[in-house]
């Protein structure tokens, strides 16, 4: 039944892929990343930005030593975390290996802000390619540490593709609704670059997050898309999107259910939710994605809502997002969880725990036809 | 199961193979409707994104979206177009369809919608390459597609080269590309017939069998079309048009047409067309007889020039205006009452001459059928809003009159009213003053929470004939007492109305009668008004009606004055007979959440599925249970109407995000002292955030049976035991005035009510939600609580939610203190002196778990817990007094 599905999404990749593996290409996991979603609960890792945060780094780390050539660039770059793949690798190796520690299946590269239009906030447009290019080369090597250590655990590089900052559904400028400050072309062009060094640096899967307006996923699909035509291969994607209001819907204003209908083209390995609310807050968006996504479904919320309080701006204790996870597990919901942000080790650690003897989430039975048309 | 195709806007629109016809809009296309065609050659795109706000309110769940025009830049123009319904959420709800000829215009649409579209249309027309690399393009943009069926020698119109086109599109879409075959819509054609050329005349059954044999062979794939072409020949004889539509898509859709691009304005119902019409039709529609043409178009003919009589639906335009007036009337039917009443404004000499004949004539039969039970409440309000459009048209020649002569028709009497002061409930009195006005009263509507002063002030500045006050909360009854006795210090002469949920003919007749020597009367509902105010002001009958009203009230007083209240006994006995459990052995449960909480937006959605209905048909003045009352032999009919609209617009007021819900609860460590209930601040119970200060049942009840108060159900402090006890204040009613605007201005009282009417039912469903998730998690005490709507509604559950003002708990000013513990204005409630919430539409509370916490009616209490009361609250006698004054009448016997 899966099989049927992998051919029909690529009818090219299963005879080309083997030619197409280049020195950092890893091959095409979805067999066995399928395989493993049918016996258990993955598990993704947990936040990177605000492990980073507590790490207090101040703009000398962010520029890094001599050889990275960003001594005399013209503006800051304190809180461009994506940048520290290149100036401090020591700590995002250091948080990789702790959350692979924790019990991480899935580790996510450190890219989230690493497309040119984000990055134009720092004005590091140029070092676009080779951030991603880094953060995957850096992930990969701390992954398969991690693979030979534990055999029977082997450990994934999700490629992480931001919502960046602007958004193509929403007019900035509220006199003019029809305006908008990024167009489709320019979000397909950017995440095109970002996927390129992504699959360069051998991630296994590509990880569309955060989506707070579906119509900047999709450019990040498309370029995805058309990334694995040009190249003439395949990873498996995750499609996670954002509710960000307690009526249910994204910062675009859609439910999920028309979330899911909006990216579904693409046949997902999984799709999911992640962020904003909290698990607590979260729980009738995943009921209801899990209800009708026919894929596995993943789920990474915050450590609860946000406390402008604490340290982290996140305080919700490992339990008790440990118990909220458990609980989506236990209904039958999930197939990935994690965390995002304000999550550490120890919530990741509490996670892997609370699902580690409850069954996966089953797909919704294929329909006995789908052999018949594909 | 199917493969449903999933289609998105904003909402999901996912079309399985149990779905019902889906709409498609059809006038945001430039080639197909003129109107919108000026719009955008005239670059007025926010009148174009009107007319997508219309086609979606009225129905359309898709939108075609065509800019295919010589003079126009289509790319640009679709860019913009989409871009600007894009932050039109009532609009962007719905999936787009994305038409063009041209693929560029295609391609620039696709990159501006973030859901999942449908593009309209890709074909074989260009061959093969072409088709599939338009077709992987839309795939990879997550669209849907239109395929025409068209290839390199054109467009098929025969069964054979439909059927045989879209097999071979269908093979090359799913095996060439692998485009998922549930989002391949065919579109076999629809091409004109009846044309008079004989080829032409199959077309229609080629169109039906080629849909047929599509939804057969071609698995998971649907079928579209433009329905419109099909009457092409007929264009100008709407009726005839419409009879063909109507017939075709009847045979379409039994063959498996899942959509199509229609205008809903010109569909009919099968079998409600006229039966000859509907025969001749089908006659052409499925090519049944070699002369169906010409029958239909010698039959069009006289359809044209017969006047339509057979027609139901149009036959009334024939009549003469004063008839057509007076039928728009009664059927509450508004699309044509302006041109009919300024038709019949240049028919009549005087403007005025509108309002009192041919208007009036219509509102009185509506009248004599709401009063013999023929029609309604929501039915009249529905004329009301025709009559007041029709006014609306005729009062600028009237006062153009009035200028030049100083003289105008005069309405029956003016009647002044207004919610009083302190209280902001108005649907009542709203749907009394458009019953009046329905009836040529002058209605002047001072709002709500308007002081006596203004009242008084008012109908003496506006020589007002009758005074009509209304409210629903308790200390609203003091208030009309106290205008009753200013009205007796003015020495005022206009009779005084009484109405509102509270009110009551004795309270009226004992409580508020006594201090105005003038008239007044107690009207219990809508339908009762036109007849007490005509009596009033009717020289012949008045004198007779006040004296009958008079003497029922004292003998109403003089059968109050006899009767036995019930036995009160001490407040000291009361307190010995307090219901008592065995605290020792109670284990009160901790809540998950100590503190307060607030809920912001919640989903409207949600909250409509814990609404009990059974309260909307009362707003309604329809008795009876629900959902029993939809099937009524008397009122059934109506019942429904009025259901299906509020649900048609509870629906608008979800989607739309009309209203915004707030809510916030805190849950305490809480202990009762007496008759007093302690909130604290602190786990230590060192520190009291709140006392709510109780009343105890005080008459003398049976054996065995307790003087309940609310205290009762709380661990008392000298128990040492931990309890808890709650609070809550919700509201749906945010944001509810931009929309009461609208209708207003369009004079829709109507809508109006009915949406006040939706908001009452939202924050008591809200506040039903709001208990239930206390019970199963912030307090928790009943995690595995699952009770379906029904039972929540019948209280199945652990713990109360007492309110103030109702009988457990008749004192409103402790809602003063209620907000300030919840902090309530941040979520944007607050309260009037009187205690009213704001906005209306709000509900506040206490939550109590006890498992044998129960509601009780305090009922008449004594003078000695009234000083008790005051004395432990701290408040002035009156304020006490007043407090209690309605639901406890402390008349010690």
């Amino acid at each position: 039944m899966q099989l049927k599905r992998l051919r029909f999404k690529n009818p090219l990749g299963g005879k080309l892929n083997g030619f197409f593996v280049g020195k950092n290409m890893t091959d095409d996991k979805t067999a066995l990343l399928t395989e493993l979603l049918e016996q258990r609960i993955l598990i993704l890792d947990g936040a990177m930005g605000t492990m980073i945060q507590a790490r207090k780094l101040d703009e000398a780390d962010y520029r890094g030593e001599e050889a990275c050539g960003l001594r005399d660039h013209a503006c800051d770059v304190k809180g461009d975390n994506d940048l520290l793949t290149l100036t401090r690798p020591d700590v995002i190796r250091d948080i990789h290996h702790a959350f692979l520690e924790a019990g991480a299946d899935i580790i996510e590269t450190n890219t989230f802000n690493a497309t040119r239009i984000a990055q134009a906030d720092y004005g590091l447009q140029s070092r676009v390619r080779e951030i991603n290019f880094a953060a995957a080369r850096l992930a990969r090597e701390c992954a398969d540490t991690w693979s030979t250590k534990t055999p029977g655990k082997p450990r994934f590089v999700a490629g992480a593709l931001g919502p960046t900052n602007r958004t193509a559904t929403l007019s900035p400028d509220v006199n003019d609704p029809g305006f908008r400050n990024v167009t489709y072309d320019e979000l397909v062009a950017a995440y095109g670059e970002a996927v390129d060094g992504l699959v360069e640096g051998g991630v296994d899967l590509l990880l569309v997050e955060t989506v707070f307006d579906t119509l900047n996923a999709r450019a990040a699909l498309f370029a995805i898309d058309q990334y694995f035509e040009e190249h003439a291969m395949r990873l498996p994607v995750i499609v996670s999107g954002t509710i960000t209001d307690a009526s249910g819907r994204t910062l675009s204003g859609q439910t999920t259910e028309a979330f899911w209908n909006s990216v579904r083209h693409v046949r997902p390995l999984a799709v999911g939710l992640n962020c904003a609310l909290g698990a607590a807050m979260m729980r009738p968006y995943i009921e209801e994605l899990s209800r009708v996504a026919d894929t596995f479904v993943s789920c990474y919320p915050n450590a609860g809502l946000p406390n402008p309080m604490s340290d982290t701006g996140y305080d919700e204790a490992p339990e008790t997002t440990a118990r909220l996870i458990g609980d989506f597990a236990k209904s039958g919901f999930v197939n990935i969880v994690g965390g995002c942000c304000g999550t550490t080790p120890e919530h990741i650690r509490a996670i892997a725990r609370a699902v580690s003897t409850v069954a996966p989430r089953k797909l919704p039975a294929q329909p006995a036809a789908e052999a018949l048309s594909a | 199961m199917s493969h449903p195709t999933r289609l998105s806007g904003l909402e999901p629109l996912t079309i399985g193979d149990d779905s019902l016809f889906v709409n498609v809009g059809e006038r945001t296309n430039v080639t197909g409707s003129r109107a919108f065609a000026k719009l955008i050659l005239a670059g007025d795109y926010a009148g174009a994104v009107e007319i997508a706000r219309q086609q979606v309110q009225n129905g359309a769940q898709l939108i075609d979206v065509n800019m295919d025009e010589a003079m126009l830049d289509s790319k640009a123009a679709m860019m913009r177009f989409l871009q600007l319904i894009a932050g039109e959420p009532d609009i962007a709800r719905v999936p787009v369809m994305i038409d063009s000829s041209k693929w560029e215009v295609i391609e620039a649409g696709l990159k501006c919608v973030q859901g999942k579209g449908v593009v309209n249309s890709i074909s074989l027309k260009e061959g093969e390459s072409e088709f599939l690399r338009q077709a992987r393009l839309v795939r990879r943009y997550g669209a849907a597609a239109v395929v025409m069926a068209f290839d390199e020698t054109g467009q098929a119109d025969s069964l054979q080269r439909k059927v045989e086109i879209c097999e071979r599109a269908y093979r090359l879409l799913t095996e060439k590309t692998g485009f998922p075959p549930e989002d391949i819509i065919f579109d076999p054609n629809i091409f004109a017939i009846a044309t008079g050329i004989e080829e032409h005349n199959n077309y229609a059954v080629d169109f039906i069998a080629a849909t047929r044999w599509i939804r057969q062979h071609l698995l998971h794939a649907k079928v579209s079309g433009g329905v419109s072409n099909v009457s092409f020949s007929f264009r100008g004889n709407d009726p005839v048009r419409e009879a063909i539509h109507t017939v075709f898509l009847y045979h379409a859709i039994r063959a498996g047409m899942t959509m199509g691009i229609v205008n809903a304005g010109q569909l009919g119902v099968y079998d409600e067309l006229d039966p000859e019409l509907r025969e001749r039709a089908e006659d052409v529609v499925l090519n049944r007889r070699p002369d169906a043409t010409e029958r239909l178009v010698s039959f069009a003919d006289t359809y044209k020039t017969k006047a339509k009589v057979s027609s139901e639906d149009l036959a009334w335009r024939q009549r003469s205006v004063d008839e057509r007036l007076s039928h728009a009337l009664v059927k509450g039917i508004a699309t044509f009452i302006i041109e009919d009443t300024e038709e019949a404004r240049q028919k009549y000499p005087r403007p005025i001459e509108v309002i009192e004949g041919p208007l009036m004539a219509g509102m009185n039969v509506v009248g004599d059928l709401f009063g013999a039970g023929k029609m309604f409440l929501p039915q009249v309000v529905k004329s009301a809003r025709v009559m007041k459009q029709a006014v609306a048209h005729l009062v600028p020649y009237i006062e153009a009159e009035k200028a030049r002569s100083g003289n105008a028709g005069r309405p029956r009497g003016t009647v002044v009213m207004a919610t009083v002061k302190g209280d902001v409930h108005d649907i009542g009195k709203n749907i009394v003053g458009v019953v009046l006005q329905c009836n040529n009263f002058e209605v002047i509507d001072l709002g709500v929470m308007v002081p006596g002063q203004k009242i008084l002030d008012t109908a003496r500045d506006r020589n007002a004939d009758v005074v009509g006050l209304s409210g629903l909360i308790t200390p609203s009854l003091e208030e009309m007492g106290r205008v009753a006795a200013e009205m007796e210090r003015r020495g005022m002469l206009q009779p005084l109305l009484i109405g509102g949920a509270t009110t009551s003919r004795v309270h009226t007749a004992v409580k508020i009668a006594p201090n105005f020597s003038g008239v007044t009367v107690y009207v219990p509902d809508a339908s009762r008004a036109v007849g007490v105010v005509t009596q009033l002001l009717s020289a012949g009958s008045k004198s007779a009606y006040v004296a009958q009203v008079a003497a029922d009230y004292e003998r109403i007083r003089a059968q109050h004055a006899q009767k036995k209240g019930p036995t009160l006994i001490p407040l000291e006995a009361a307190r010995a007979n307090a219901w008592r459990t065995d605290w020792e052995h109670y284990a009160p449960s901790r809540p998950q959440l100590i503190g307060r909480r607030e809920f912001r937006n919640a989903d409207l959605g949600e909250l409509a599925q814990f609404i009990d209905w059974a309260p909307f048909f009362q707003t309604w003045e329809l008795a009876g249970r629900f959902p029993e009352i939809l099937d009524d032999p008397v009122v059934g009919e109506t019942a429904r109407a009025v259901y299906a609209e509020g649900q048609s617009m509870l629906k608008r007021v979800i989607d739309g995000r009309w209203l915004t819900a707030n809510g916030v609860v805190a849950l305490l460590p809480a202990n009762s002292v007496g008759d007093d209930i302690e909130f604290y601040a602190n786990e230590a119970r060192t520190r009291v955030a709140m006392t709510w200060r109780n009343l105890r049942q005080q008459n003398q009840r049976p054996t065995g049976k307790s003087n309940y108060c609310l205290a009762d159900f709380v661990a008392p402090k000298t128990s040492g035991l931990a309890d808890y006890a709650g609070a809550f204040a919700v509201t749906a009613g945010l944001g509810i005035e931009r929309k009461l605007a609208e209708f207003e201005a369009s004079k829709d009282d109507y809508s109006a009510i009915m949406l006040k009417a939706l908001a009452d039912r939202l924050a008591e469903a809200f506040a039903e939600w709001m208990h239930r998730k206390v019970r199963r998690e912030l307090w928790g005490y009943a995690s595995d609580e699952r009770l379906g709507n029904a039972e929540l509604i019948r209280e199945e559950y652990r713990g109360i939610r007492p309110a103030p003002g109702y009988p457990a708990c008749p004192d409103h000013a402790v809602k003063a203190e209620l907000f300030e513990l919840l902090e309530a204005s941040k979520i944007g409630m607050w309260l009037s002196e009187n205690y009213a919430m704001l906005p209306a539409a709000s509900v506040a509370g206490f939550y109590l778990a006890h498992p044998e916490a129960t509601y009780f009616a305090v009922g008449k209490i004594g003078e000695d817990q009234i000083e008790d009361f005051i004395r432990r609250s701290g408040r002035g006698d009156n304020a006490a007094r007043q407090s209690f004054a309605a639901t406890v009448q402390p008349m010690a016997s």
